[in-house]
């Protein structure tokens, strides 16, 4: 042990309490999602919702357990009596309003806050591997290529299936593209890769503006400039099952991958020399980071912002190791969007689509926290 | 432990020119070896070659008796530790965070740190001095305070060649010094200590060996007391000075003065441009 070097002292400020914010940050996404079963067109107060939920979800259970026990029937009749006779004694609700919950805001609830932790996880991990801040998900052209390809399925008047997976589809070739342009270019790589993605981007962006030139202006015309705004006003459980699935196969890497993703901000050597595979990390990352954000984009349309914005919050509230922004994002993320969400089914008597208020609140948002980055350094 | 270097030649690509043309050396534990030699010469071209970032050289590396171009990156890292220049962080980890990020080599490919690790990470932080610093941001701490940040990451490596480049450049006065002891001391606990520098008098303080190179090529070899002479330092930095030497209570001093005159600011410009 040797005594403190005498360099300039610096004043040592306390690890704040991470695990209490942690907690606060789960409060706040809960109680959003009860708001947002609550608030609507048609209002339903909250114990109605509790009731309903539930209810549904004992209803599923009942599903669970009549299929388990099947083989003993006696155990099965007398769990099952108990069961329906409790989910009965709480049925005091009229069927529209168990519509409204289940059927209408408990898809576009569950896909706001899979598209929110998705953009926001995406993004975080760009920001990371980019080793820069100010990367958003779409900086390797997912959206603009996502963009194309519901455009090119609304063009050849294909069903909302098709323009989901046409949108997933158009997504993933963009960043292809991006990625085999930048692997025949000389120059750093990150850097590279950057650039080609922009081009890919505008070279998308052109095809989706040459189809809205082409495109039927009664019909197709509208709906294409919809669909580029952002909503989830269409989200169905179909589209919620899809997404949810290849975005938690998408996230548990990066989830997993977290503490090493710290490293990768250090840039390329400086990881290396601490013995870890660079090109394989980062691949990994950011095949998982580009997937999310493909299939978020391809449910919900393109809604900016999320992305770039929800990591900085993050990082004001929990410091810079990923151990805890990729987890904070996923639930501020999704709790974000899911609050912008509820007020674009409110605030007017038409939806506004959701991508129009991300900008609205994300830019002020984002010149404020330019400038207070600016004053601190 | 030893690492030695034989005829180690590189290019950046077929038709270029050779940045480093047969380079031989080899140290062992206990060694800081100071390697001296105008911008652009091939000392950060040596130094990634021996980190494995670079793996199309001629020649052999050889540590403990491994060629290391047969390792891989975590198994390098095991052994050798790279402190870059202290820059300014994208990302404003805690001094404590970037420490630990040492011990990733470590750790299994999804795990993070425990506690015991946070214990080897705070203690190598206290035996540099920096402990203090633990919560503080990695980009609110002065140059010479991230430099011991770098070095404490590379102590919690376990790694036992320490390659540094440049570790007092950007550092005040008398930052450099500091920085310099510690890594003196380090080199007495048996550490292999590589370093660039342009600095003669940090060579006369504190190594025991200088490498000098000059266009690729080693020109000199040994104690810096022996080597380090005026005849050497305008050859390879084209300043005229004069060694000055004096003792002092401890020890005898050599100190490098540069003759007034003895810089013309042209050939300065010209050597810059090569």
């Amino acid at each position: 042990m040797s005594e403190p070097v005498e360099f300039l002292t610096v004043q040592t400020r306390k690890q704040p309490n991470y695990k209490l914010r942690f907690i606060l940050l789960i409060l706040a996404a809960v109680i959003c999602i009860l708001i947002s079963f609550v608030v609507g067109r048609f209002t339903i107060c909250i114990g109605d919702v509790l009731q309903i939920l539930i209810s549904a979800f004992l209803s599923a259970v009942y599903g669970c357990i009549s299929f388990v026990l099947s083989p003993f029937p006696a155990i099965q009749n007398t769990v099952l009596g108990f069961l329906s006779q409790f989910i009965v004694s709480i049925d005091t609700w009229d069927y529209a309003k168990y519509s409204v919950v289940i059927n209408i805001r408990l898809p576009r609830i569950l896909a706001a806050l899979l598209v929110g932790a998705a953009l926001s996880t995406a993004g975080a991990a760009y920001q990371g591997m980019f080793q820069n801040p100010l990367v958003s998900p779409d900086i390797l052209g997912a959206s603009a290529g996502a963009g194309f390809g519901a455009c090119l399925a609304i063009y050849l008047s294909l069903g909302s299936g098709m323009i989901t997976i046409l949108a997933f589809a158009g997504g993933l070739i963009a960043v292809l593209v991006a990625y085999m342009v930048s692997r025949m270019t000389k120059g750093s790589a990150t850097l590279s890769m950057v650039l080609a993605g922009i081009l890919v981007g505008s070279l998308f962006s052109a095809s989706t503006s040459y189809i809205k030139l082409v495109a039927d202006t009664n019909e197709q015309l509208p709906a294409i400039t919809y669909w580029l705004m952002g909503s989830l006003a269409g989200a169905t459980m179909q589209d919620v099952l899809f997404a949810g699935i290849i975005i938690i196969l998408g996230t548990l890497p990066i989830f997993l991958l977290r503490w090493r993703m710290n490293v990768l901000t250090l840039g390329e050597d400086e990881a290396k020399s601490m013995g870890v595979n660079t090109n394989r990390l980062r691949f990994v990352v950011i095949v998982c980071a580009t997937l999310i954000t493909a299939v978020a984009v391809s449910i919900s349309g393109i809604i900016g912002w999320v992305g770039l914005v929800i990591p900085h919050f993050c990082r004001m509230l929990f410091g810079y190791d990923y151990r805890r922004i990729v987890p904070a994002a996923i639930i501020m993320g999704g709790g974000f969007l899911l609050l912008v969400d509820d007020f674009s089914r409110t605030i007017a008597t038409t939806e506004v689509p959701i991508g129009i208020l991300t900008a609205f609140i994300g830019a002020p948002i984002f010149a404020y926290l330019l400038m207070m980055g600016g004053k601190r350094s | 432990m030893n690492l030695s270097v034989h005829d180690l030649s590189f290019s950046y690509g077929k038709h270029l020119p050779l940045v480093l043309d047969a380079i031989s050396f080899s140290t062992k534990g206990g060694d800081l070896l100071a390697v001296l030699g105008p911008n652009g010469v091939g000392k950060s071209t040596m130094f990634r070659c021996i980190l494995g970032f670079l793996r199309n050289y001629s020649g052999e590396i050889i540590l403990n008796g491994v060629n290391i171009k047969s390792l891989t990156h975590k198994q390098i890292a095991k052994h050798v530790a790279y402190i870059p220049q202290s820059t300014y962080p994208v990302f404003n980890y805690t001094v404590l965070d970037v420490v630990l990020m040492g011990v990733t080599n470590q750790l299994t490919l999804l795990s993070a740190p425990n506690q015991d690790h946070i214990n080897e990470a705070y203690a190598a932080m206290q035996s540099l001095g920096i402990a203090h610093l633990r919560d503080a941001g990695y980009g609110e701490i002065s140059g010479g305070e991230r430099q011991l940040t770098l070095i404490a990451r590379a102590l919690v490596q376990k790694a036992k060649v320490l390659i540094m480049d440049e570790p007092t450049a950007n550092l005040d006065y008398g930052n450099q010094f500091r920085v310099m002891c510690r890594i003196s001391d380090l080199a007495k606990e048996g550490y292999i200590i590589i370093l660039s520098t342009h600095n003669p008098d940090h060579a006369f303080l504190y190594a025991n060996r200088v490498l000098t190179i000059q266009g690729g090529k080693v020109i000199a070899d040994g104690s810096p007391d022996d080597v380090l002479d005026a005849k050497l330092i305008k050859d390879v930095y084209n300043v005229d000075v004069h060694i000055e030497e004096f003792q002092s209570a401890t020890r005898h001093h050599k100190l490098c003065i540069p003759i007034e005159g003895g810089v013309k600011c042209e050939t300065a410009s010209l050597q810059m441009k090569k």
